[in-house]
This record gives C-alpha cells, sequence and structure tokens, in this order.
C-alpha cells in the first residue's frame, strides 16, 4: 500500500512538470473535439498524433496520446446529445437519453452531467486502477472465450426493457443487427460471409458506425424534417450561472448509478475483449432495470445519460491495464497507442510494472489530472455547445447531412460505407415509422461479432459441449446474473400485479421482452 | 397509404429480407451443427434469419388480427408534405453521393449546400455563402490537414495538386485557412449589408 | 526448405550491389504530389500496422517525403479487400501497400478473388518474421520436441492450438505440423496474436506458433517457454532454441513484411519508392526496432528481386496449401 502511495505521488509529481502538463491541456483539448465530431473518434486523434510524439520523450508521448483519449470520451457525449448522433460506439448509450434531454430544450443539463459523471467514472476507475492493477490483470488472464461468451449474455440480459412495446418487433431488431454484424470475414473458418452482390465493401464487415449514424445521423434528421415539416425550429436556451450550479448540483440524482456505471466500468473495460462499448450500454441497461423509474429511460432522464457516460470513462480506463500488462488493445485507439509504446520500445508485458515504473507511473499520475483537466475544460465549453442547438434547422440539417456523410466515410475511408449508411438511414426511417425499436440493432451490431466468437471459440475448445459454460466458475456466475437479471422484470410485473390485485386488473404486464 | 398498408407492406419486406439472408448464408456455409466443432460458420447467421422470419411471421399474424396500434391506424403513413419535404432531402443525398463519385467531395458539397440552403431553406445570400464557402473549407482543413483522411477527389484530384503545394511546402497554411474563414465572413457581412435579409 | 535458403544466402551479395544500382539519381524529377495512402492488409494494433505507423514516423522525423504517408488499414477479407483497393488503384502513384504472408494466402484460398499478386508494383522487403513454437511454462513434462508431440498424440483433438485465424500465417504452420507429425489438433482462431498469447498464458489453449514479439514478454517473466523454432538457422535472440531442420523436420516458414504498389506504377515513381524504403531499411531506428521487435532485417530485397521473391513465395504457398489441403485451413 505504502509503495502504491510513493509511486503514486512520483507519477503524480511527472504528471505535474511543465513539458507533461502542456501535453496533457493540449491532448485533451484536442481529443474533446475530434470526439466531438460523428464518425471521429479518439482513434483518429491518437492516431494522427502519434507521428508528433516522435518528438518527445514516450512518457510524455503516450501522456499525451492517454489525455487525447480520455478527451475523446468526454466529446463523444457532446455530438451524441446535441446532434443526437453519437460520435463513437461508446456514446451510443448516451443518445438515448441525452438527444430527448436536448430536444426539450436541456441540453446543458445533459452536457453537464455527462462532464460530471464522466470525471466521476474517470476518478473511480483512476483509483481502482492504482490500488488493483496487478490482481486485476490476473483476473484477465482467466477470462478466455467461454467467460467471455458468459459476460455477452450478461450484456444482452442488462437491454431488457430497452425495446419497444412490441415484442416480436423488438426481437427483429435484435436479430437483424446481429446477421448485420456475421457480414465479412469468418475468422473461425477464414471464409468470406454475406457478401451480398459480391461487393468488395462487405469483405471488412458492416461497421457500427455505419448503422449508427445512418439511424441516428439521417435517420433522425429525416424525422425531424417531417415532423416539423422543414419548418425554422429554435430552441431557447438560458445559461445563467445560477442555472450552472444547480446542474452540478443535481449530481445527487444520479449518483447511484454512476457509481455502480463506473465500477461496472472499469471491471468491463479491464477484460481484453470487451472495452468502453458494452461497459456503456451494461451500465446504461442496469440504471434503467434498478431505476425507481424506468419507464421516463429512453424520453429524458439524467441518469440514463450519466450511468453509460460514467462506464465509459471507467473502461477506457481499464482498458489500458491489459494493453500495459498483456500487451492485448482492448479497443483500436489502445491498439495504436500499443503500437506507439512498442515504437518508443518500451515492450507491453507482465514485466513492465517492475521494469519501467516511471513510465507505468507516470501514466497513470496523468490519468488523474488529465480527468481533471478535462472536465474543466469541458464544462467550460458547455455553452458554445449548446449554442449549437439555436441554430435553424433548416441550417442544421445540412450540416448534419455533411457531417454524417464525412462521418461515415472516414472509419473505413470507402464509399461503399457511405451509400450503406444512407440505405440504413432510410430504411431505419421508415421502419421507425411503424414501431420497430432501433436501438435494439444497433446494440446487437456491437456485441454480435464477440457473441458469436466467443461462442464457436468455446465450442471448439470443448468439442461441441455445451456444458462448457456452466462449469467453469466464472462463466456459471455470469450466467446465472443474467438470468437473474432477465427474470427481474417478471418478478417487478408480479409484483406490481399483486399490489394492485385490490384495484384495476386490467394492467399491462410491462415491457419487457 | 395507410399506415395498417405500411405495417403490411413491411412485414413482407421483412419476410423477403429473412428469406434473402437465409439464402445468402448457405452459400457455401455450413449452416448446421458441425460434429464435435460445434456451430459452422452460416449457422450464426442462417438461425438469426429464421427466427428474423419468425418474427416477421408473427407480426404479419397480429396485423391480421389487429393486434397492433399500428395494424389498426388508418392514419396516413406519410403525408403528400412529408414525401417531399423528405424526398427533397434524400433525393438531395442520393445526389451529394453520386456528385462525390464524379467530381469529388468538395465540390459536389458546394452543390448540395447550395440546393439545400438556398432552394429548400431559402436563407439569404450571407449566409448561404458563408456556409457554402465556410464548411467545405472547415472539413478540407479538418480531414485533409489536421486528421490526414484524404475524402475522395475523383475527377478533381489534380485541381488540389496546388493547394497540397502550399499545405506542405510552406509553413504559414494555417494563415491561409484563417484567411478563407476571415474572407468569407468578410464577404457575407459585406453582401449582409447590401442586400437586407428576408426572414431576419 | 532448401530452395528458399540457397535463394535467401546467394542472391545476399548480388542484391547489395542491385539494389544500389537500382536506386542511383536518375528519377530525381518524380516525388509525390498528394499525400500517400499507406494501405494496410490488417487491422489497427498488427504488426503490419505498427511497421506502417513506425515507417510513418519515420518519413515524418526525418522529413524524406514531401507529402505526408497516411496508414489506411483495410483489414477485410483477410486482405482481401486491401488487395482488390490496390488492383483498383492501377497505375495510381500515390498508394502503397504493406504486406504479411496473407498477400500471398489470401488470392490462392479465395479463387474467385481474381487478383493477381504478380501484377503488382514489388517495392522493397522490410523484414521477415519469424515463428516459434510455444507452450505454457508449467508444462514441466514437455521439455523438448519430442515430449510434445508425445503430448499431443496423447491428448488427441483435445490438444488446442491458438491462431489467428483459418487461413492465416500460424494455420499453414499448425497444418504443416499436423502432416509432418501425423495428429491432429483443434485450431482455434482468436482476433490477433497478442490475444492468442494471452490465451496460451491464461491456460485457454495448449500451445501456440507465435511470433518472437508476441509472446518474448511472457517468456522473459517466465510465463511461457519456445521449444522449437521454424527459420533456417538459430535466432540470436534464441540461443539454446533448436530449429525444426537440426530436429530433422523440414519446417521453415517465414512471415515477409514487404511494400508493393499497385499494378502499373510508374517507373520513376517506383525508383522514388525503393530509395525511400531504402533509406528508412538503413536507418539505425528501424534496424533498432527489428532487433527489439525479433525481425530478422539482414538484407535489402528491391524492385525485380522481390518480384521473384513473391513468385517463389507464391509457389511455395501453393504447394503448401495444396499439400495440407486448402481445407486442412480453412475447413469446418
Amino acid at each position: 500500500m505504502e509503495t502504491i502511495l510513493i509511486s503514486l505521488a512520483g507519477g503524480l509529481l511527472q504528471a505535474f512538470e511543465p513539458l507533461n502538463l502542456m501535453m496533457i491541456v493540449l491532448g485533451c483539448t484536442v481529443g474533446l473535439f475530434v470526439g466531438a465530431m460523428p464518425g471521429l473518434g479518439s482513434v483518429n486523434g491518437v492516431a494522427i498524433l502519434l507521428p508528433i510524439t516522435f518528438l518527445v520523450p514516450p512518457t510524455a508521448a503516450i501522456i499525451f496520446l492517454a489525455a487525447v483519449y480520455y478527451g475523446a470520451m468526454y466529446g463523444g457525449a457532446i455530438s451524441s446529445i446535441t446532434l443526437g448522433i453519437p460520435g463513437a460506439s461508446t456514446a451510443v448509450a448516451t443518445v438515448f437519453d441525452g438527444r430527448p434531454l436536448a430536444m426539450a430544450g436541456k441540453a446543458d443539463q445533459a452536457l453537464t452531467a455527462a462532464a460530471i459523471a464522466s470525471f466521476i467514472g474517470g476518478t473511480i476507475s483512476v483509483v481502482l486502477f492504482t490500488l488493483f492493477a496487478p490482481p486485476l490483470a490476473d483476473f484477465a488472464l482467466k477470462f478466455g472465450p467461454p467467460e467471455e461468451f458468459a459476460l455477452m449474455v450478461l450484456a444482452f440480459a442488462t437491454f431488457i426493457g430497452l425495446g419497444g412495446d412490441d415484442i416480436p418487433k423488438t426481437i427483429f431488431s435484435i436479430l437483424i443487427g446481429l446477421v448485420l454484424a456475421a457480414v465479412g470475414l469468418d475468422i473461425i473458418s477464414g471464409k468470406p460471409r454475406l457478401i451480398f452482390f459480391d461487393a468488395s465493401g462487405f469483405l471488412h464487415g458492416v461497421n457500427f458506425l455505419v448503422l449508427a449514424i445512418g439511424i441516428y445521423g439521417i435517420g433522425e434528421m429525416l424525422w425531424t424534417l417531417e415532423t416539423t415539416g422543414g419548418k425554422v425550429i429554435v430552441h431557447k436556451v438560458k445559461m445563467s450561472v445560477a442555472g450552472f450550479m444547480a446542474n452540478i448540483r443535481s449530481v445527487r440524482t444520479y449518483i447511484k448509478s454512476t457509481s455502480l456505471g463506473s465500477v461496472l466500468g472499469y471491471f468491463v473495460g479491464t477484460l481484453p475483449a470487451a472495452g468502453a462499448t458494452p461497459a456503456s450500454l451494461m451500465s446504461y441497461g442496469l440504471a434503467k432495470t434498478f431505476s425507481r423509474d424506468p419507464d421516463s429511460f429512453g424520453k429524458g432522464n439524467i441518469a440514463g445519460v450519466a450511468a453509460p457516460e460514467a462506464a465509459n470513462n471507467a473502461a477506457s480506463t481499464g482498458s489500458m491495464l491489459p494493453m500495459i500488462t498483456l500487451g492485448i488493445p482492448g479497443s483500436p485507439t489502445t491498439a495504436i497507442l500499443l503500437g506507439g509504446m512498442i515504437i518508443w520500445g518500451l515492450r507491453p508485458g507482465p514485466l513492465l510494472f517492475t521494469e519501467r515504473p516511471d513510465f507505468v507511473w507516470g501514466l497513470i499520475g496523468s490519468l488523474y489530472v488529465a480527468n481533471l483537466f478535462t472536465v474543466l475544460i469541458n464544462l467550460a465549453f458547455i455553452p458554445v455547445f449548446v449554442r449549437v442547438l439555436t441554430l435553424p434547422f433548416t441550417v442544421l440539417a445540412p450540416v448534419i447531412f455533411v457531417l454524417c456523410i464525412v462521418g461515415g466515410y472516414a472509419p473505413t475511408q470507402t464509399m461503399h460505407d457511405v451509400w450503406l449508411m444512407l440505405l440504413f438511414g432510410v430504411m431505419g426511417y421508415l421502419m421507425r415509422k411503424l414501431n420497430y425499436p432501433v436501438a435494439p440493432a444497433v446494440l446487437a451490431i456491437v456485441l454480435g461479432p464477440l457473441a458469436e466468437r466467443s461462442l464457436r471459440q468455446s465450442l471448439l475448445s470443448s468439442q461441441g459441449d455445451v456444458l462448457i459454460f456452466v462449469e467453469r466458475p466464472i462463466s456459471a456466475t455470469c450466467i446465472a446474473l443474467a438470468a437473474a437479471l432477465m427474470l427481474y422484470p417478471l418478478f417487478l410485473a408480479w409484483r406490481r400485479r399483486r399490489e394492485a390485485a385490490a384495484g384495476d386488473s386490467g394492467s399491462h404486464p410491462g415491457a419487457s421482452g | 397509404m395507410t399506415v395498417r398498408q405500411a405495417d403490411f407492406l413491411m412485414a413482407i419486406a421483412t419476410i423477403l429480407m429473412s428469406l434473402g439472408l437465409m439464402w445468402s448464408s448457405t452459400d457455401g456455409l455450413a449452416i448446421g451443427w458441425v460434429s464435435g466443432k460445434g456451430p459452422g460458420s452460416g449457422f450464426w447467421p442462417f438461425w438469426l434469419a429464421v427466427g428474423m422470419l419468425l418474427c416477421s411471421l408473427a407480426t404479419l399474424v397480429r396485423w391480421f388480427l389487429r393486434h397492433t396500434p399500428e395494424s389498426r391506424s388508418t392514419e396516413i403513413y406519410m403525408s403528400r408534405s412529408a414525401v417531399v419535404v423528405v424526398g427533397t432531402s434524400v433525393g438531395a443525398l442520393i445526389a451529394l453521393l453520386v456528385g462525390i463519385h464524379i467530381v469529388g467531395t468538395y465540390f459536389a458539397l458546394l452543390a448540395f449546400l447550395l440546393f439545400y440552403l438556398k432552394v429548400i431553406g431559402r436563407h439569404e445570400w450571407p449566409l448561404t455563402v458563408m456556409l457554402v464557402g465556410g464548411i467545405p473549407v472547415f472539413i478540407f482543413s479538418l480531414f485533409e490537414w489536421a486528421l490526414q483522411i484524404p475524402l475522395p477527389k475523383a475527377l478533381t484530384e489534380e485541381w488540389f495538386y496546388p493547394v497540397f503545394d502550399i499545405m506542405y511546402e510552406t509553413d504559414y497554411f494555417w494563415m491561409y485557412i484563417l484567411g478563407s474563414f476571415l474572407f468569407l465572413g468578410a464577404v457575407s457581412l459585406a453582401l449582409h449589408k447590401f442586400l437586407p435579409g428576408q426572414d431576419r | 526448405m532448401p530452395t528458399l535458403r540457397k535463394f535467401l544466402v546467394g542472391t545476399a551479395f548480388a542484391l547489395g550491389a542491385l539494389s544500389v544500382s537500382l536506386v542511383g539519381p536518375a528519377h530525381a524529377d518524380w516525388k509525390p504530389r498528394k499525400p500517400v495512402e499507406f494501405i494496410i492488409m490488417a487491422g489497427t494494433g498488427g504488426g503490419a500496422d505498427q511497421i506502417a505507423r513506425l515507417l510513418q514516423g519515420l518519413i515524418e522525423k526525418k522529413d524524406l517525403s514531401p507529402r505526408p504517408f497516411i496508414p489506411i488499414n483495410k483489414p477485410g477479407g483477410s486482405g482481401a479487400e486491401a488487395l482488390l483497393y490496390l488492383k483498383d488503384k492501377a497505375g495510381d502513384d500515390h498508394t502503397v501497400l504493406v504486406t504479411l504472408n496473407s498477400f500471398y494466402t489470401t488470392p490462392i484460398i479465395q479463387t474467385d478473388l481474381g487478383v493477381d499478386i504478380s501484377t503488382f508494383t514489388p517495392i522493397g522487403r522490410m523484414a521477415l518474421d519469424t515463428f516459434l513454437l510455444w507452450v505454457h511454462a508449467d508444462n514441466t513434462e514437455i521439455t523438448d520436441l519430442d515430449s510434445y508431440v508425445a503430448a499431443v498424440k496423447a491428448a488427441g483433438t483435445e490438444w488446442k492450438v491458438g491462431g489467428t485465424g483459418s487461413g492465416q500465417e500460424d494455420s499453414i504452420l499448425t497444418a504443416m505440423m499436423e502432416s509432418e507429425f501425423g495428429y491432429e489438433v483443434t485450431y482455434i482462431p482468436f482476433p490477433g496474436g497478442g490475444t492468442v498469447a494471452k490465451n496460451l498464458i491464461g491456460k485457454h489453449i495448449d500451445s501456440t506458433v507465435n511470433n518472437p514479439a508476441e509472446q518474448n514478454e511472457f517468456y522473459r517473466a517466465g510465463q511461457s517457454k519456445p521449444l522449437v523454432q521454424f527459420t533456417p538457422e538459430r535466432m540470436a535472440a534464441y540461443p539454446d532454441i533448436p530449429t525444426a531442420q537440426e530436429l530433422g523436420h523440414d519446417i521453415v516458414y517465414f512471415m515477409q513484411r514487404s511494400i508493393n504498389g499497385p499494378p502499373g506504377m510508374s517507373a520513376e515513381a517506383r525508383a522514388w519508392y525503393i530509395d525511400l524504403f531504402k533509406t528508412l531499411f538503413d536507418s539505425e531506428e528501424w534496424q533498432t526496432f527489428c532487433v527489439e521487435d525479433g525481425l530478422t532485417c539482414d538484407e535489402w530485397v528491391a524492385g525485380d528481386d522481390l518480384a521473384a521473391f513473391h513468385a517463389e513465395q507464391g509457389m511455395r504457398h501453393r504447394e503448401l496449401i495444396e499439400s495440407v489441403g486448402a481445407e486442412a485451413i480453412t475447413g469446418e
């Protein structure tokens, strides 16, 4: 414990060296703005800045890149809330409640909640990182394919209740997301699958962002165009110091789901395969399941913004752990960070902690400082971001369309994906009008590849025996938790019905699937 | 078309979609359970597509039984004005994408923004000029310069060579970018002064 | 494989002279006019990606190109997408590709791809990556290749070998070992060599054929151990580990990391790129990286010699895939 504190103090001192501090401030700001662009995420910011980091020492460089990573995590929430387009897959769950809040003129509340929750998530996870890095690295090693699959089952279980009230249409939406996730090369058999019309663009699969930007960017814009008839809509946003302080104080309304999301996010983030996206989705699902007022989720509940934001920041810290101790990237961004470390001659692995403590503790120290700076920078810019919403809609719509098009192009740099995005946007719009929920499809496409792969890896190693999932302690625990989560809404419905038995017994048995 | 009719058509469309996915999944892939190895490569997409088919059939049955609000609704699915508003936007987007293939991103963006702001939005000239000029410049400086993500330029590729010359062979490219924004701002201000807009 | 070895050794000297004559000053007239697309036929974080990003950084740091190199990942279909993209870019002077061995295997396995890699413009070979056979350090009864083979035969298909995907280099090597030793294992693909290594350390799989870079840190930490190397001679980093050839098994396998242009790249541009990558190959940074990453970067192979190397390797992969059967690599 004492050694940890001494090392941490050293790391913090290192973070406050002028060069490193400059790197943190610059990195946070760059990350914040790159992350706020739809389709662009931390991966773009980190990738482009990697060559620049040849000019500074490795510790300063990794601090800079980590600050970009952190800033982008905060920034992702900004486009989710103000434009309704998830800036990155990690910010999808933020759209569910962030967008309704912004439409109701409460964008400043949502943005403040996102920033504060991110700060809490970042802080909790950095503390956990400091205290439990080595034991958790061992725990991450115990996570094989069966455990990964069980975790995915658990993730799906937390989404129960995210769908609409039309069960066949909700299941349809989940399934189409899972099938789209199977497009591309199957790594298990090495065969290309579902290459429609022999278009080579399908070989890389259907990118998550293509579906998300299509549905939430283009589809949402078309929906808004129809409802407003293309007329000018201007949101009035009042910004005042008193309002700002009230927004800060409202933290107590979502502190519970935020803390839960932070811890959950950190643990899910440390698992090499999972990363921040499932963490934020699970956190949202849990916040809704255990909320006193689950029906308000998706309609503008502030906890629905805070919970996923806390989790994705916590997970982004968490995913540094497998990167440092196992050399395994939890996300494309950490993959590039990892490449950076290797280029600087730092070999990630079990020995890095002992052989290069200056580097590791410098990084940890900088995470504390970066977190603090990002929240301050973010809060300072909220009035600017909120003003976006006051633009007339006929100005905002073409700008958003343009951002969607270039944002859909950026991740894979193929026009194929841009066309696909437009198709998804129009389809999503048409189906949404008929009460097909779209969120389940977006969630499924994120988790689908991981779920299928881990399922088939497990069954390969067990020679096709499905009992492998319940024979191993960690996976059995996850499956049991998943079963409990799936039964929980039924239990609530049963209890509600019993309580209401005296009164009107004709109530609907809840919106669960 | 009423919502009820649209719901029926969409159910038929999803059935066809499911069948298409099932058919694609059988294309050279094993859809069954491979003994000792677990599911084959086509197993996941095929059986999920079967699930999609069942869900679509359930929707169809509920449509016949009028169980869902959509299957009972006789409201208009898309009013004429909605078709016009949404249709022009989708049409403009398709034209934009086709344009990107022919004249490249930046010139296609110019045309798209001009159409959208002036024809659909009926904005005054200063704002239109500012945005039509400013957005492509902004996109260029962000993507090509700051993030180094080249956007497609198609036939206009070589027109950008002089821009790259300035961009990479002088150290003050940021001044040009700043200058272009200031210039656009000045132009729109000037226009605003002489040609007062309608909706201000 | 003796032919390869002869080829490597025999051309080593001739090459130096050749490449010098190739990179003369006659082509100072071409240089890139716009940013160069640096296509990577694998995803972010893999070996090819690291190399591309390192080279990009070195180009920038040493100011070797008037326009930047922009890494673009096209991992789709085991590199099939990257190959098709390059094929469509025929005649383009501003696109280059960083390869791994899927450059050879993907067109062989995905027969309807319609890509002929001999039409591409070879530029330079930056490195050869090597493979070793690894097991967990706790496997005390497995100490050498013989005890390994005995253990695998005893376990049968319950023996789990991890790899980066059917059709990838390690699956070919695994298939080669299966046919050499007459056993059959269960091959489990994971995304990326690092994940494979981690699953070995976590004991979710029984053995791997990882690159040195992927396992070295676990080896140093005493968590894994190599049994045999698949190189013609012992690598300096592993002086005590025998090669398969020493033990009487003719299994030699390399992964090349080379730079190639699209079909029909102009001669001037090609000469400029060869010059550029030669400078990078000779740089201190690159050679240091090679040593640290366990890559073999002894000789520079460029231009037509690289074309000959590609032709040779392409043939060899075709033979390998035919001898073990494409089904053994991709099969279900």
